[in-house]
């Protein structure tokens, strides 16, 4: 009895994600706040609570979190981490510096101490790499001056993103100052060493991995994935963080196979997190977040923009450029919900779910909105060609 | 060829692009999953890009072929423009002609009329590049390149020395 309604609970989860993909893709914008508006009506205190186990919610959460760090980590090659860092070293830290204060600063006065506030800091810093590539690709921007640039700086973000969650997870576990510096020394080795792994041995290990046959090639970043997330638990930085991790180690040139396999898959781990985020945030205290995060929200548009803008105009990018290059770093999401999730999973603030979704579901949709009003304001009127 | 400019687009791929004899900048981009992506810029702002247009893997091989057939064509054309000037003719070697079983190399052909023999067509087939030890015979066609001059000049030689 208990294993139907779990199936039947699962199967209507999956099958009312298909409908809002469609929705999603017919009218050309990101699913993502619709995965977790879903999510907010249909889970514990919801509208119409759909999804009644808590167990699997909690199950498919974990599960959806370690697969989307994964494949988020898969995103970018080591050498491009690299390269990035080189290209773009002093706009990343503009936009660290930017972005992360505005949530820190918020968590701050609202009285909620130092380990949250790192983490709401980490929520309003990172720009969702998921949505602004699909606005650049929709928008006809790749070819564009400003995109090397602004893909860099996901890039970066990325990369800090490989230190912030070790480190944040580790002040979440907490304990004596002796235990903590103890414990951030370890964070701190694991990230170094894996991402020294990944720039040496990186090709090799993906050359290992790869396969012919997609089931041998699957089952064997499975396995190296498990393995990543489980020693990293065993060194009490989250499993999420190790998975995160491992992605960067594989991403490689383990050929193209990989990515037509991950893009699918991704999307999937994705569109799952996002639910049931969604399912753990109680509806009820969104109200009482909204006037926080519409702050924030605003203020985080403001200083992506800032960040876009500055750094376009560093290097040497016109007027238009530089107008893209703000607008097109507004857009927030997947990363966001992630070190919102790990926050709310480790007890940091009860309000920090409902104020992460709120920002995020605002963002989301903001961004590609903004990008498409610069999208009107630089192009020059009639097409001119030849 | 123009100067191209390769540009890393991290989780992306490849942008190639360069400036046309027309002063317009064109791009393509690779993409990691294989589809190919040509861009055209503004001319007042080779910063943004006004129009774009995906091509599939399929696609962007059929670009490339149609873009290769009508170079190749070119080539051919501009190789006939190169033999402009020349002409390809055949010369009977008669009966009663100096040359009946002496050499090529004993015509002077290519010293006196800067005239080539490519070939020697005989009732057995042809005898393609023959040397200057070859042996005529009556009967013998030469196939010859040279200027019209010089194969007329030829054509006398043969047939009175």
């Amino acid at each position: 009895m208990h294993d139907s309604l779990f199936l039947l609970e699962l199967g209507g989860v999956v099958l009312l994600l298909a409908v809002l993909a469609r929705i999603a893709t017919r009218y050309g914008f990101s699913p993502i706040p619709l995965y977790l508006l879903a999510g907010l009506a249909f889970g514990s205190g919801g509208v119409i609570p759909l999804v009644t186990a808590e167990a699997f919610i909690a199950a498919g959460a974990e599960i959806g979190l370690i697969l989307l760090l994964f494949s988020l980590g898969l995103e970018y090659s080591a050498r491009e981490l690299v390269d990035a860092l080189r290209s773009t070293a002093v706009t990343g830290a503009m936009d660290l510096i930017l972005n992360c204060t505005p949530g820190f600063l918020a968590a701050i006065v609202l009285g909620w101490g130092f380990v949250p506030a790192v983490f709401l800091g980490g929520v309003t810093y990172i720009s969702s790499s998921g949505v602004i590539a699909r606005t650049l690709d929709d928008l006809g921007w790749m070819g564009n001056r400003e995109t090397p640039l602004v893909l860099a700086i996901l890039v970066l973000e990325d990369l800090v993103m490989a230190g912030f969650l070790p480190l944040a997870t580790v002040l979440l576990v907490g304990g004596g100052a002796a235990r903590v510096v103890v414990s951030i020394g370890v964070a701190v080795l694991v990230v170094v060493s894996v991402l020294f792994v990944a720039a040496r041995w990186g090709p090799a290990i993906s050359r290992a991995v790869f396969s012919r046959s997609d089931e041998a090639l699957l089952l064997g970043i499975l396995g190296l994935l498990l393995l990543t997330a489980g020693a990293t638990e065993a060194l009490n930085v989250s499993a999420a963080v190790g998975a995160f991790l491992a992605g960067i180690v594989f991403s490689g040139p383990a050929a193209d196979r990989v990515r037509a396999l991950r893009v699918p898959l991704r999307a999937v781990f994705a569109a799952v997190f996002f639910l049931f985020f969604g399912f753990k945030v109680d509806p009820g205290a969104i109200p009482a977040a909204l006037p926080v995060a519409v702050a924030l929200a605003a203020v985080g548009a403001g200083t992506k923009y800032l960040t876009g803008w500055w750094g376009a105009r560093a290097a040497g990018i016109g007027r238009r450029g530089q107008i893209r290059a703000g607008s097109a770093l507004i857009a927030r999401g997947e990363f966001s919900v992630v070190i919102a999730g790990l926050g709310v999973a480790g007890g940091a603030e009860p309000d920090l779910g409902p104020i992460a979704a709120t920002y995020v579901l605002l963002l989301a949709i903001a961004g590609p909105i903004a990008a498409r009003i610069a999208d009107r304001v630089t192009s020059s009127g009639p097409v001119r060609v030849g | 060829m123009a100067v191209v400019n390769e540009v890393a687009l991290p989780g992306i791929g490849v942008r190639y692009d360069f400036t046309t004899e027309d002063g317009l900048r064109f791009g393509v981009i690779h993409h990691r999953t294989g589809e190919r992506e040509l861009v055209l810029y503004e001319r007042e702002d080779p910063d943004t890009a006004h129009d774009f247009v995906r091509l599939g893997a399929e696609d962007a091989r059929t670009l490339a072929e149609l873009l290769g057939a009508s170079q190749v064509a070119k080539d051919l054309a501009e190789l006939e423009q190169g033999l402009e000037g020349l002409a390809v003719d055949r010369l009977p070697l008669g009966a009663g002609s100096p040359f009946d079983g002496l050499t090529i190399g004993d015509t002077g052909a290519r010293t006196r009329t800067g005239v080539s023999v490519v070939a020697v067509l005989r009732p057995d087939g042809p005898h393609a590049a023959p040397g200057p030890t070859f042996g005529l015979v009556a009967g013998d066609v030469l196939v010859v390149v040279g200027t019209p001059r010089g194969i007329e000049d030829l054509a006398l030689i043969l047939r009175s020395g």
